[in-house]
């Protein structure tokens, strides 16, 4: 049997020391498997981009173990821990997290250079993710050019551009009005499916919930609740 | 992938104009500083060692009235004359002697005229200076003796009344008196004190005395001793004879002074080696501040660099990647604004010695470390914030502010 995409076993993450201490997480256990399409919900701190966060290599848990495709995470080094992030995980950030005065295919072409595309095929590939989030025409604005939607696609083209085995979306819809949010999920649901590209995403909202095949909710830093649902559209 | 890395190093340089400008500017401000005053510190000591080179070895300045500054109590002392210099070159120690008879006068030359020092002297004057003649001939002794209307110029006077005309065989008129020009000096440059020393007419003593000054009197005496004699031998012989000669009993102090210009060009070399040590002083402080301004700016835009470096970092970048990116930005901002540091001091420079009439010889071990030192600043200021943030969790930079 081939081991889960994403296993998390016991995670906890804590920020702070002594009194002071927090806990962001506690004591998490979550398996992922391949192909699937993943909504957290939860009220606000309860741990859901701390979560984001680990599973993309970004933070590390304080205790607890991540397995990625059966690997433990915390035992590769910083190295691998980026080449992990280059090839297989594509992140929108909650706040974007865009290069300033950097044109918008620029900042979608940034991972494409890690992964060492020529240039001609970064460019192609970059304008396809533009053009798939709606930018087509955009390509020379800077995001201090663009409106906070249209840089929440732009890095959404940046996670996908990569072609990811995950897509980890932190709010991907947050700053989108509501018809733009529907297509951005259309879009996210065709990758899933046509593409087998596993997403797991977080939002506040029911009705882009509905998009995924299964629904995690967060409460103080624990999971309280794990189902299947049936997906819209 | 190197090449890719080098690009992205560029690419964030020309993005950041700004910073990358001003990271620029201070190691040009560094650089260019510590060459232009470094270098025209060395110009001046140069200067003043090529004309203590230019006195000669052993060259005495005879003067009457006692020694030292300011206004001398009592009568004034009795002016040397052409016997005395006479007496003198007899001497056992002395090679050369020459009177001089110095007058400040307007030289005309058809419609130009300009105003210069005019000598009286002899020939030997010549031998004293080691002045060479770049045109023409010097006095012969019969012209010295018959106070012949003859003159020899200086470089700057043939320009100004000649420009670029020969002016050997032509008449200059010096107070009414026509003077065929005979002689061309060789171009001597500044003095000790930055005076022109080419605006000068040389004359026989006996022309300048009767025909200009009408009297007999001698201003100075040059004196060139000979090579074996020590300058406290030639003073205490020429001492003697002019104690002599002018009648000054056993007790009585001296009415006329010796000056060793040795003396006077080693106490001119001290002063210029402290001004060029305190150009030093000014030229590393001016080092200093370029530093401190590199040292801001990288610090200033260390929070959005941080967060580029979480970016990269969180989209696949190894750190070293990011670092190698980083190391190249600050390695080519520094070597830019070193080349162009130099290029600016020793412009600077040049002009500085131009004004100031003085050598301009760079020195290339100022110019390389002055570049080394601001380019290492400029390196390490850029590569070490980078290096701390590039150890850290993607996220953590992310965070930053
Ligand atoms: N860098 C940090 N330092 C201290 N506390 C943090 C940090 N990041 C998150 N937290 C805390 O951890 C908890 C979970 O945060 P987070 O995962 O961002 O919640 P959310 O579910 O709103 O995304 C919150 O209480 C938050 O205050
Ligand atoms: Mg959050």
């Amino acid at each position: 049997m081939t081991p889960p995409l994403i296993a998390l076993r016991g995670v906890t993450r804590s920020y702070g020391t002594g009194e002071a201490q927090v806990r962001a997480l506690d004591g998490v256990d979550l398996t992922i498997t391949k192909g699937e399409f993943v909504a957290i919900m939860g009220p606000s701190g309860s741990g859901k981009s701390t979560t984001m966060n680990i599973i993309g290599c970004l933070d590390r848990p304080s205790s607890g173990e991540y397995l990625f495709q059966g690997t433990p995470v915390q035992g590769l080094s910083n190295d691998q821990r980026a080449l992990l992030r280059r090839h297989a995980l594509g992140f929108v950030f909650q706040g974007f997290n865009l290069l300033a005065r950097t044109s918008a295919l620029e900042n979608v072409e940034l991972p494409l250079i890690y992964k060492g595309l020529p240039r001609e095929a970064r460019e192609a590939r970059a304008r396809l993710a533009l053009e798939k989030v709606g930018l087509q025409g955009r390509e020379d604005h800077d995001p201090s050019q663009l409106s906070g939607g249209q840089q929440q696609r732009v890095a959404i083209a940046r996670a996908l551009a990569g072609d990811p085995t995950v897509i980890l979306a932190d709010e991907p819809t947050g700053n989108l009005d509501s018809h733009r949010s529907h297509e951005i999920m259309t879009l996210l649901q065709k990758l899933n499916r046509d593409e087998g590209i596993t997403i797991v995403m977080v939002t506040h909202e029911d009705d882009i919930a509905a998009y995924a095949g299964r629904l995690l909710i967060f409460t103080d830093g624990k999971l309280t609740r794990d189902e299947t649902i049936t997906p819209r559209g | 992938m190197i090449w890719e890395t080098v690009r992205l190093a560029f690419t964030a340089i020309i993005r950041n104009k700004l910073r990358s400008f001003l990271t620029v500017l201070g190691v040009v401000i560094g650089v260019a500083a510590v060459i232009a005053m470094v270098t025209i510190g060395q110009g001046s000591s140069a200067q003043v060692e090529a004309s203590v080179e230019a006195l000669g070895t052993n060259v005495l300045i005879v003067r009457p009235g006692a020694r030292g500054f300011g206004p001398s109590s009592g009568p004034p002392a009795p002016r040397f004359t052409t016997k005395d210099a006479e007496a003198l070159a007899e001497l056992s120690t002395v090679q050369y002697a020459a009177p001089v008879v110095s007058s400040s006068q307007t030289v005309v030359a058809g419609g130009a005229n300009t105003t210069s020092q005019v000598y009286g002297t002899t020939a030997d004057y010549l031998s004293v200076q080691n002045w060479a003649l770049t045109g023409g001939r010097s006095f012969t002794e019969g012209e010295q003796k018959s106070g012949a209307a003859l003159c020899i110029l200086g470089q700057t006077v043939r320009s100004k009344l000649f420009g670029s005309a020969d002016p050997l065989g032509e008449t200059v008129r010096i107070k009414g008196l026509s003077c065929e020009v005979i002689g061309l000096l060789a171009v001597k440059g500044a003095g000790t004190f930055g005076q022109d020393q080419d605006e000068v007419v040389l004359m026989p003593a006996r022309t300048v005395q009767r025909r200009l000054e009408g009297n007999q009197d001698v201003d100075s005496i040059s004196v060139a001793l000979r090579r074996e004699v020590t300058a406290a031998r030639g003073i205490a012989q020429v001492s003697e004879v002019l104690r002599e000669r002018r009648r000054i009993g056993l007790g009585q102090t001296d009415n006329f002074s010796v000056t060793d210009m040795k003396e006077i060009s080693s106490m001119l070399s001290g002063v210029s080696s402290v001004l060029t040590s305190l150009l030093s002083a000014v030229a590393a402080v001016s080092l200093l501040v370029g530093g401190i301004g590199i040292m801001n700016i990288m610090l200033v835009s260390v929070t959005e660099r941080t967060r580029e470096i979480g970016i990269r970092l969180a989209v696949g970048a190894t750190s070293g990647q990011v670092l190698t990116q980083f190391l190249v930005e600050a390695v080519v901002l520094s070597v830019l604004g070193g080349v162009l540091g130099i290029v600016t001091g020793l412009g600077l420079a040049w002009v500085g010695t131009i004004f100031m009439a003085i050598p301009f010889a760079p020195s290339g071990a100022i110019v390389a470390l002055a570049f080394g030192f601001s380019a290492l600043v400029g390196v390490v200021f850029g590569y070490f914030p980078a290096r701390n943030a590039a150890r850290l969790d993607p996220i953590e930079a992310l965070r930053h502010q």
